[in-house]
């Protein structure tokens, strides 16, 4: 799977973001949807971007592609992606670089794939836009994507249009088309989100597989702490445009340091929970992104908060390799972190 | 937690489909042949893959769609017969959807919207904007400061509390939640979860909670119902049917639930492809042609309800093969010779 075209500086990072912000204009005031976000991906690693709506991981996601509207975005700090300097990109270099640098999966396939052309259609017009390939070499490679993310009868499949395939084979097939250009960079939004438990597995089981067998890195997108867990290597929280706590699935499963993260684990219903006994809240709601706070965007709702943590936004404190948090409460809120249950399950 | 308080005998939906050339007219059979009870004061949960039939269950159960075949009972009396007018049921059962602004009228003020129910069922104007308010305040949203305000204005999770106090605006007996949570953060989710069970508790409610977060029925729900394909499979209390599931579909579903462990992720998936079609669903046992238990008997035999023993003094039962003696099944056990 190499690519020599775009093969950055080796040991450089697959995704560096160096204080990413971004803001939206054009509304009444100007919406702060990402807040110095900072993140590297290494090459063949698996990150989950996790939070609740409005927490900013999307617009992150989506700035990696530079998918914005221009004119109504203003976007702060430096992206790079394999090397390149995503902002600094002409326009006239994005097409290239969208696809077969870094693909994106998206949460509703109905929505980004074509309806009026087969799916087959549009993965041959992908490879096609890329590469220096005849029709019938694009056919022959398409055909391997859909063997490859398992698509049953895939010489049929091919010819079917978007509306015809089921929920998972409709995500099948655009993470088939995600592929279709090899690109360095899987960017998955939400892949699993609209899909039933049993199909979701598969998906996520899928993912896992092709980022091993082809050294994918992947940043994944989703609200599910489970679905995190299942295919990522590390995990970054976010709230309210800001990345909160990042360590890697085992640290922030085992010994999360942020409260938010503990607040997120306790208000699971999850099966050792006893029925009958209450679910931990955390009371309120996330902040304004028009008008956020001077300090810690999470104070307001947060059960350790003192004064210093409104008067100015926390640094991240390095807790263990690689395991950091914007807080200046962490030593008290290990105190509240829950204990790892284990869920015995049939 | 004794009396039925709903009663569901033999339970159809068929849509029809458009006529393709001269062959017979296809349907859709979302819902085939179901019967169940809900007990007075308990939360019957249900699951299943989309297309299983949950939602046009509760949709049947409310009126809201007519049944093609099948009765609904309800505190002993024929819903929709002289017994029990529709208005009259509708006023005892109401229903929270997963969509919470879809489900209010966006002209209406929230204060409006939970009176709305009242008035048309004869309360003053009055009385009925004080009940709204009263119910607001109950839900946890101030009336002063959002009784006044549109659903555009509101977050998902207050719009949900509003659509929860207007179900109970009428004073029910019993609610029916079609994915309420599913689409509210997590956070939130939790916060509406405990305002569901406080508000049980408080007006002496009955819940039919249909949701495909597992953890969630889990938690809430006294007894478990999971559909597949437009039948029950299984029906048991909710801890044995989540310890010890005894359907091959049940233990897959549970199976697919992430494990939440960095250490011991999922290795493979309990189950290969999509769900299929309610339009041809498969002969005999509609899970067989998923299901690793499968034998031949399974084709050609539709599977009955057989009653488990679960722990004492509860039951449940399950509708496979391998668990009805006598069944044919290499797996099940011999008939009992009669005595």
């Amino acid at each position: 799977m190499a690519n020599d075209a775009v093969i950055g500086a080796v040991g450089e990072p697959m995704v560096r973001l160096r204080d990413l912000s971004v803001t939206f204009l054009g509304g009444r005031a100007p919406v702060h949807a990402v807040s110095g976000v900072s993140l590297e991906v290494q090459r063949g690693e698996v990150v989950a971007l996790i939070g609740e709506s409005g927490s900013g991981k999307s617009v992150t996601l989506r700035t990696l592609l530079r998918l914005h509207t221009e004119r109504r975005t203003r976007i702060g700090g430096e992206v790079h992606v394999a090397g390149r300097d995503v902002l600094a990109m002409p326009a006239s270099a994005l097409p290239d670089f969208r696809g077969k640098v870094a693909a994106m999966v998206f949460q509703e396939p109905l929505l980004a794939l074509d309806p009026v052309y087969s799916v087959g259609a549009q993965i041959v017009e992908s490879i096609q836009r890329h590469e220096a390939v005849s029709a019938a070499q694009a056919r022959a490679r398409a055909l391997a994507l859909f063997e490859r993310v398992r698509i049953p009868s895939p010489e049929r499949r091919l010819a079917a249009y978007p509306h015809e395939m089921s929920g998972g084979m409709r995500q099948r097939a655009m993470i088939a088309l995600a592929l279709a250009c090899k690109p360095q960079l899987l960017l998955a939004d939400e892949p699993t989100t609209a899909l039933d438990a049993t199909v979701q597995i598969q998906i996520l089981l899928l993912l896992r597989e092709l980022q091993r067998d082809l050294g994918l890195s992947v940043i994944f997108v989703t609200h599910d702490i489970g679905a995190a867990v299942e295919v990522a290597d590390r995990i970054a929280v976010m709230y309210a445009g800001r990345i909160v706590e990042e360590g890697t699935a085992r640290q922030l499963i085992r010994a999360p340091r942020h409260p938010y993260t503990i607040a997120l684990l306790k208000s699971r219903a999850h099966g050792a929970l006893a029925r009958g006994t209450r679910l931990e809240t955390i009371a309120g709601a996330p902040p304004d992104l028009s008008a956020l706070p001077p300090g810690c965007a999470f104070a307001e709702r947060c059960p350790l908060a003192i004064d210093a943590c409104r008067a100015a936004v926390p640094p991240a404190v390095e807790l263990a390799a690689g395991h950091r948090a914007r807080c200046i409460r962490t030593e008290i809120a290990a105190t509240i972190a829950p204990v790892q249950v284990s869920i015995p399950m049939a | 937690m004794s009396q039925p308080l709903l009663t569901i005998r033999g339970l159809v939906k068929h849509f029809p489909l458009a006529r393709q050339g001269f062959g017979p007219r296809s349907v859709v059979r979302a819902v085939d042949g179901i019967d169940f009870e809900v007990m007075q004061g308990e939360t019957l949960g249900v699951v299943g893959e989309s297309g299983c039939g949950k939602s046009t269950t509760a949709r049947l159960l409310m009126h809201l769609l007519a049944p093609t075949a099948g009765e609904v009972v309800f505190d002993g009396r024929s819903v929709g017969g002289r017994d029990l007018p529709l208005k009259a049921f509708r006023r005892q059962v109401q229903m929270v959807f997963q969509d919470s602004y879809a489900s209010l009228n966006p002209r209406l003020t929230t204060q409006d919207s939970v009176a709305f129910g009242p008035l048309v069922h004869g309360l003053a104007r009055n009385a009925a904007v004080a009940r709204a308010r009263d119910l607001l305040a109950r839900v946890g949203l101030d009336p002063s400061r959002f009784g006044e305000r549109y659903p555009h204005e509101l977050s998902g999770g207050q719009r949900q509390r509003v659509n929860i106090a207007r179900a109970l605006a009428l004073q029910p007996r019993m609610v029916i939640l079609d994915e309420a949570v599913s689409a509210l953060d997590k956070s939130v989710e939790a916060q509406v979860i405990n305002l569901l069970l406080d508000l049980k508790d408080e007006f002496g409610l009955t819940y039919l909670f249909i949701s495909h977060d597992l953890n969630v029925v889990r938690y809430v729900s006294d007894r478990v119902m999971v559909m597949y394909l437009g039948q029950i499979v299984e029906l048991g209390p909710a801890d044995a049917l989540f310890a010890a599931p005894k359907h091959p579909y049940a233990q897959a579903l549970l199976a697919s639930m992430p494990s939440m462990d960095p250490d011991r992720r999922t290795e493979s998936a309990a189950l290969a492809g999509d769900p299929p079609n309610p339009i041809d669903p498969p002969s005999g046992c509609r899970f067989h042609p998923r299901c690793p238990l499968a034998a031949p008997v399974c084709a050609s035999v539709v599977p009955q309800r057989v009653p488990i023993l679960v722990a004492a003094g509860t039951s449940g039962d399950v509708a496979c093969l391998v668990h009805e003696p006598g069944s044919g099944h290499p797996m099940a056990a011999p008939l009992a010779r009669a005595a």
